[in-house]
């Protein structure tokens, strides 16, 4: 009996143990990822925001390493609010933003800091229809998006787009979102449906653009939306069209820069006030070719100058 | 032995009086700290609540759209149903494998596979539930999708799956202590008028073991009802009536999880969630009190 006890309560200040380490490692910014260096160097610069822009912040902030021992920087995720909100707070140097920053959130940021944050285009994502890749369907227009994401929406199986889905036996198409207040689930609303319809509740709303491509990728009935910087080879891309009578073109490079593909977006980075210093140069070097040549690396499109 | 304690008792040295100070910290600490939590949940979002929300809304409307642009809608209903739905589901499977294994551990296996069976269900016990989570995702999805040609395998069977072998591990262990608890003499006794094994344990320990047993059943609830990053990631996470174990469904827990890391601190939204964490904090309160109830009702038969 006593035995049991003593098991029994270790089992329990173990699982305690565990769960506030747990708890601690996951409120923890992760300082040692941002990329040791030999010398100490002298300035950290505090990066955070966007998830889909982590992968590309984390890759930038590696390679920043061997340009320079005068400065590193510390990446960390969370999402377009959270890097904003973290930037309000003066919390972090460069706040990552896959959409543009809010009024009342210049004005929280002034309020708080003093400083206005300033905005940079740092690159483009373009959205890009996932499906699994032994879906029979190639392409689809903005107009059709809208009836199977919008609130009243009217297409709801594979067959009202004329599709005969034989490793979907339900027919039902399984709608793969975003959670609610990620910048790409913003993004895309506004792209589909303007500013005043809704989605349709029911969708399932995963958590990270990863998530959204690695589901579909196992899921025949399923259709969802990431950055075209996550496919993998388990999900197919399908071309999107304007409306019906326009044509169609997959997201690639050359499309979001000529702006055929119609659901792209810029991804920002904001400095609170006139950037200086190290977080001027970094930001000067993310804006350079080379900085951009690993925004086109990492599957997202860089911009047109370059 | 009686004079020893009396001894020691009357000439407390120092350090008995730190620890017994510091273990009697220790037992108010944890009150403190519940209702600070309570307290600190209730001032973030009492103001929404008495001041804007539409209670009967929040109750009975599925309309969850806490960040539309021109009207914000947060009926909080098929949340309220998919954390029930879902932990009812998972008690449905942990309990009979829970209050089984229980008995098999202590009443019919020998000493020494009992051993290594304990060990091997609190390292069940000490999985991370994110990994439980990812094992959801996608193991258990393209599964659920195969055998039973669901349209995806991200359902409330699931969560359900992952909550239960998240709470047998509870189970087990309480009602195991529980049974163990029972005096050898009643088993002596039982076998002496010539029961079986089984008819030892269906006749005699079970009710004798029931407050125990029922406390068991109760925390392995409550983890599930508390458990956040397995059905934020195994149950589909979608706002969704569910019309049984293969529908998609969105939990309280998974929507704090999945939203109050992006929105404006003291918006609406935001106290919104923290509406729900109070809502949450009712819901295991009122399922404590029964369970009070309950284990007084039993002892006073």
């Amino acid at each position: 009996m006593q035995k049991n006890n003593r098991v029994a309560s270790a089992t329990i200040s173990i699982l305690l143990l565990l769960a506030s380490s747990f708890l601690i490692s996951g409120c923890s910014p992760k300082d040692s990822e941002g990329g040791a260096s030999k010398e100490a160097p002298q300035v950290t610069i505090k990066n955070k925001g966007s998830d889909t822009m982590v992968n590309l912040a984390q890759a930038w902030a590696e390679q920043y390493v061997d340009v320079t021992s005068k400065a590193s920087v510390e990446v960390s995720g969370g999402g377009s609010g959270t890097g904003v909100a973290a930037l309000i707070n003066g919390t972090v140097d460069i706040a990552n933003c896959s959409r543009q920053i809010k009024p009342k959130e210049l004005e929280l940021a002034a309020q708080n800091t003093g400083k206005v944050p300033q905005e940079f285009i740092v690159g483009y994502d373009a959205l890009a229809v996932y499906v699994h890749q032994d879906a029979p369907i190639d392409k689809i227009t903005i107009p059709q998006l809208a009836e199977i994401y919008g609130q009243n929406g009217t297409i709801t199986k594979w067959n009202h787009l004329n599709i005969t889905h034989s490793d979907c036996p339900s027919d039902i198409i399984i709608r793969i979102s975003r959670q609610s207040n990620s910048g790409t689930y913003f993004y895309f609303r506004e792209a589909l449906l303007g500013t005043n319809r809704d989605f349709r509740i029911g969708s399932l709303d995963l958590h990270g653009s990863k998530d959204v491509v690695e589901v579909i990728g196992r899921t025949p009935c399923a259709i969802g939306y990431s950055g075209m910087g996550y496919a993998t080879s388990h999900v197919k891309m399908l071309e999107v069209a304007v409306d019906a009578n326009s044509p169609y073109y997959p997201p690639t490079l050359d499309n979001v820069l000529a702006k055929t593909y119609p659901i792209a977006r810029p991804l920002y980075m904001y400095s609170l006030g006139e950037p200086t210093g190290e977080i001027k140069v970094y930001l000067d070097w993310i804006l350079s070719p080379e900085g951009q040549k690993i925004v086109e690396k990492l599957g997202f499109v860089p911009l047109e100058n370059n | 032995m009686n004079i020893l304690r009396k001894k020691s008792e009357a000439n407390l040295p120092f350090s008995e009086t730190v620890i017994e100070t510091f273990i009697r910290l220790c037992g108010i600490s944890s009150i403190i700290f519940v209702f600070g939590i309570f307290f600190f949940v209730f001032r973030e979002g009492a103001g929404f609540l008495f001041n804007g929300l539409d209670l009967k809304e929040f109750l009975t409307s599925v309309e969850w759209q806490p960040t539309s642009l021109n009207n914000k809608r947060y009926g909080a209903f098929a949340l309220i149903v998919g954390t029930f739905s879902v932990t009812v589901l998972a008690m449905c499977i942990a309990v009979p494998f829970g209050l089984g294994a229980a008995i098999f551990v202590s009443e019919f296996c020998s000493p020494k596979l009992r051993e290594t069976f304990k060990i091997v269900i609190e390292l069940l016990a000490a999985i991370p539930s994110v990994v439980w989570g990812f094992i959801g995702l996608t193991l258990m999805n393209q599964l659920i999708i195969v055998v039973f040609n669901a349209p995806i395998g991200l359902t409330m069977l699931n969560g359900g799956i992952m909550l239960a072998l998240m709470s047998v591990p509870i189970i087990v262990s309480i009602a195991e202590d529980a049974l163990k608890a029972v005096p050898d003499s009643y088993r002596e006794a039982a076998e002496a008028l010539g029961a079986t094994r089984w008819q030892v344990v269906y006749r005699v320990l079970l009710p004798a073991a029931k407050n125990g047993l029922l406390a068991a059943v109760l925390l392995g609830a409550a983890r599930s009802i508390g458990e956040t990053m397995a059905v934020l990631m195994a149950t589909g996470h979608s706002v969704n009536i569910p019309s049984g174990p293969l529908s998609w469904i969105r939990t309280l827990t998974a929507t704090i999880a999945a939203e109050l890391g992006e929105v404006a601190r003291g918006d609406e939204h935001y106290q919104v969630l923290f509406i729900i964490g109070i809502l949450l904090f009712t819901i295991t309160f009122v399922v404590n009190l029964i369970a009070d109830l309950v284990i007084k009702g039993i002892r006073q038969e």
